[in-house]
């Protein structure tokens, strides 16, 4: 039969070395049912019938994260036959704090004190008999980083789940408390799994919402339970989720007086404090801060990360793989439109995105790194004041700023941000920093009607960055962004040096499930546009057409083109390149190009400047530049909302969201442009300046989500969770 | 009342009572900050909030805004 071994510790205590020193390749990672929290499990080395399921990193089994309810569901929804539950060892007091939460599961649990070497290098003792005595269950040391008693661990946990034994329960509460969790373990007592009848006591005590709702108890047992925590509740004067909490901390810390001695004075510094000490202070943390981001852009985004992007998509695709592929089809008598569907649509499309792939390894490296060794906990510490005004979070600075060389990237960038909102928050508005694609666009129409202006380019990155701080201000008071509330209490973790396999394996997992999504959805759009523009109706025949003129894409962008005629570019050109710009934003000079009929034109697109300032004025271009720039991005970050978001409804919720505002922001630019140069005030005008108007409320107005107790927030979201997840 | 808020860096003071209630005081409480434990206000960020403590042998970072729920003697 096969045995499931839960792994379960604090974020931060080693569990991902050691599960994946445990469980080697033989990793299967997913995402928990109907959340974006990752799910990994995998089989223990040498022991074919055991299953290690890790759990997501989580301080307490408290219903109110997302990581906790995912946790705390597998717990007690699932019975793994035993908890392996790893404790930081240089952090105990907090960690234990878990672990006395997991014991009153009743499940067989052993405790791994990791970290061992760094808690004998400080001079610190831990007594493990003691401790396991005071606990109720076996405690080992081990070092997951230096690979030792890992595996000690995991065959203890083993052995325990085959033998079914559970430790005696430890006894945490005292006094009334104790009385009244007895007296409700009594009368909940035949309703719930009798493991579980401690922690189903606590739960019912603390008023826990999901537990209570699953018990389903009479309206008469409530009451008189209710009496018992009110009483309790009146007699230590605060509430019973806190009363639990305190008299957790409070035996806790008896158990540590006990079993560890400190060498070091309570609240000296660490050698990580004193590392911390340059690195957050007061004047270097920003100076230090900057360096480091121009570090990680400055690599993966200018130097090493263009020339391998650049190698890959001219070199290897265009040159190596197109070339010659397209030589060896017509070499074997395929029909030109095979050769066009294999190496323009299919080969083409994907290499536009697979193209980025060396780039983001390079970049997720890099970002592995600052997560392993602990800087990304000090980014957020030092941004959060700025970015939480908008409705982000201090990490979303990352994204945004990856986000400037390629959109791709830098949505799979928002990864680190744990909190879903803020991440949603951050996905849904990073591509509208321009990015290196966006260049070229930009450089046309500055050269073509206005000179060659550096202030078209700089006001492209203030007009992203408005519409970033719009968005946060404005999104932040929807329904769909008023779920958890946020609170900023976050653990900053020692500094360590990274474990080069933790850090080649986050690489490769997150380089890889992008990847995955370009075999298909990319793969699939880029057939379909490709189809678009290569065939069309000729004098009433239909078939492959030469130039795009004829192709069913122009028909297609004839047909919308009213649809831009209130931006100021409603003729079917501008429209169609609009939509060869969702293959890559450069495409959009390349289709300008071929559509005035030049063969092939420089990036900027010098050769076309006559063409374009005949057709636009400098209103209209303006007006087109900020829709591109705005709308939905290409299909390769297209593919990257869609694997960060893991919904679709999402996906569609924020391109749709980018396009209307790029919609809306090119017609107030264009029409109040028109207004303000001496045109009349017409239909187009009103539109503007309602959108406007709708805008500054949309900006001003007041949270009514802000005035709920968080109470009752938390709640809410508590409740909407578990309809996700069951 | 006298809030953490208040307090200075390189203060180290004592819990005297947690106020508000809901997530986020369950959250503050499951880290550590509890009635009578000590807390060491380790430094501000640099643009003036939030704070770093250190608490029960660690490092955690709380915002203002929620330090004011935080009484201490």
């Amino acid at each position: 039969m096969e045995i499931k071994i839960a792994l379960a510790g604090n974020p931060n205590c080693g569990k991902t070395t050691l599960f994946n020193a445990l469980t080697g390749s033989n990793q299967y990672v997913g995402n928990w049912p109907g959340v974006t929290v990752e799910k990994k499990e995998g089989r223990l080395k040498g022991h074919g019938d055991a299953v290690i399921q890790d759990l997501p990193g989580i301080y307490s089994l408290s219903p109110y994260t997302l990581e906790e309810v995912v946790a705390r569901s597998y717990l007690v929804g699932e019975k793994p036959d035993a908890i392996l539950n790893i404790v930081d060892g240089t952090n105990i007091e907090r960690n234990l704090y878990l672990t006395t939460q997991l014991i009153e599961l009743g499940l067989p649990v052993v405790v791994a004190v990791n970290m061992i070497d760094l808690v004998r290098k400080n001079g610190d003792r831990i007594d493990l008999a003691k401790l396991g005595d005071a606990l109720g269950c076996q405690v080992l040391e081990m070092s997951a980083l230096k690979g030792e008693g890992g595996m000690a661990a995991a065959e203890a946990a083993l052995a325990l789940a085959k033998g079914h034994r559970a430790g005696e329960l430890p006894h945490v509460f005292t006094g009334s408390v104790e009385h009244a969790i007895a007296h409700i373990e009594e009368s909940i007592a035949g309703k719930v799994d009798d493991r579980f009848l401690r922690w189903y006591a606590i739960k019912v005590f603390e008023r826990d919402e999901r537990v209570m709702e699953e018990l389903r108890l009479s309206a008469s047992l409530k009451a008189h339970l209710e009496q018992h925590i009110a009483d309790c509740e009146q007699e230590l004067d605060d509430d019973a989720e806190s009363i639990i909490t305190n008299q957790r901390y409070a035996y806790i810390s008896g158990v540590i007086e006990r079993s560890v001695k400190k060498k070091r004075a309570k609240h000296s510094l660490s050698i990580s404090d004193k590392i911390d000490r340059v690195v957050t202070n007061r004047v270097l943390a920003l100076p230090i801060f900057a360096a480091a981001m121009f570090l990680v852009y400055y690599i993966s985004i200018s130097t090493v990360g263009d020339i391998v992007t650049e190698w890959t998509n001219e070199t290897l695709f265009s040159g190596l793989i197109c070339g010659n592929l397209s030589a060896w089809m017509e070499g074997i008598g395929c029909a030109p439109w095979l050769v066009g569907l294999v190496v323009d649509g299919i080969v083409g499309g994907v290499g536009a995105v697979i193209g980025f792939v060396p780039q983001m390894l390079i970049l997720f490296l890099m970002l592995s790194v600052l997560e392993d060794i602990g800087y990304m906990a000090r980014v957020a510490f030092i941004m959060d004041r700025i970015f939480r005004r908008f409705g982000l979070s201090g990490k979303s600075f990352i994204p945004m700023l990856i986000a400037s060389g390629c959109g791709v990237p830098g949505v799979m960038a928002s990864r680190t941000i744990e909190n879903e909102r803020d991440r949603r928050m951050t996905i849904m508005t990073t591509c509208f920093i321009p990015c290196g694609a966006k260049m070229p666009i930009i450089g046309l129409f500055a050269g073509a009607l206005f000179g060659g202006s550096g202030l078209v380019a700089t006001s492209a990155y203030f007009i992203g960055v408005a519409a970033v701080i719009f968005s946060g201000i404005v999104l932040k008071k929807t329904k769909m962004f008023s779920g958890d509330p946020a609170p900023f209490v976050m653990e900053l973790p020692a500094y360590h040096v990274p474990a080069v396999g933790n850090v080649l394996r986050a690489t490769w997992e997150r380089g890889w499930s992008f990847i995955k999504r370009a075999g298909t959805v990319i793969l699939a759009s880029s057939v379909v546009l490709w189809f678009l523009q290569s065939f069309g109706f000729v004098d009433g025949v239909f078939g492959m057409v030469e130039d795009n003129n004829t192709s069913l894409l122009a028909s297609i962008g004839s047909a919308i083109s009213f649809l831009f005629a209130p931006l100021g570019f409603g003729s079917w050109k501008p429209a169609v390149a609009t939509f060869t710009g969702l293959i890559a934003k450069e495409n959009v000079v390349g289709t300008f190009g071929v559509l005035y009929g030049f063969a092939e034109v420089a990036e900027d697109g010098a050769e076309i400047w006559g063409n374009i300032a005949t057709d636009f004025t400098q209103l209209s271009a303006y007006s087109f530049m900020i829709f591109n720039l705005l709308c939905a991005p290409c299909f390769a970050a297209m593919g990257a909302i869609k694997r960060e978001m893991n919904s679709a409804k999402w996906t569609f919720a924020a391109i749709g969201y980018m396009c209307g505002l790029a919609y809306l922001a090119s017609l107030v630019v264009y029409q109040l442009g028109l207004l303000f140069t001496g045109h009349g005030f017409g239909v187009g005008t009103a539109a503007a300046v309602l959108a406007l108007l709708a805008a500054v409320y949309l900006l001003v107005r007041k949270n009514r989500y802000d005035d709920n107790p968080l109470a009752v927030r938390s709640v809410t979201a508590a409740s909407k969770k578990k309809e996700m997840i069951s | 009342m006298k809030t953490l808020r208040d307090a200075k860096v390189g203060d180290t003071v004592t819990v005297v009572k947690l106020h508000g209630e809901g997530a986020v005081k369950r959250r503050i409480m499951d880290m550590g900050i509890t009635k009578g434990v000590d807390i060491h206000i380790r430094k501000v960020a640099p643009l003036g909030d939030p704070l770093e403590l250190n608490v029960r042998g660690y490092e955690l970072s709380l915002r203002k805004a929620d330090a004011q729920m935080i009484e201490i003697g």
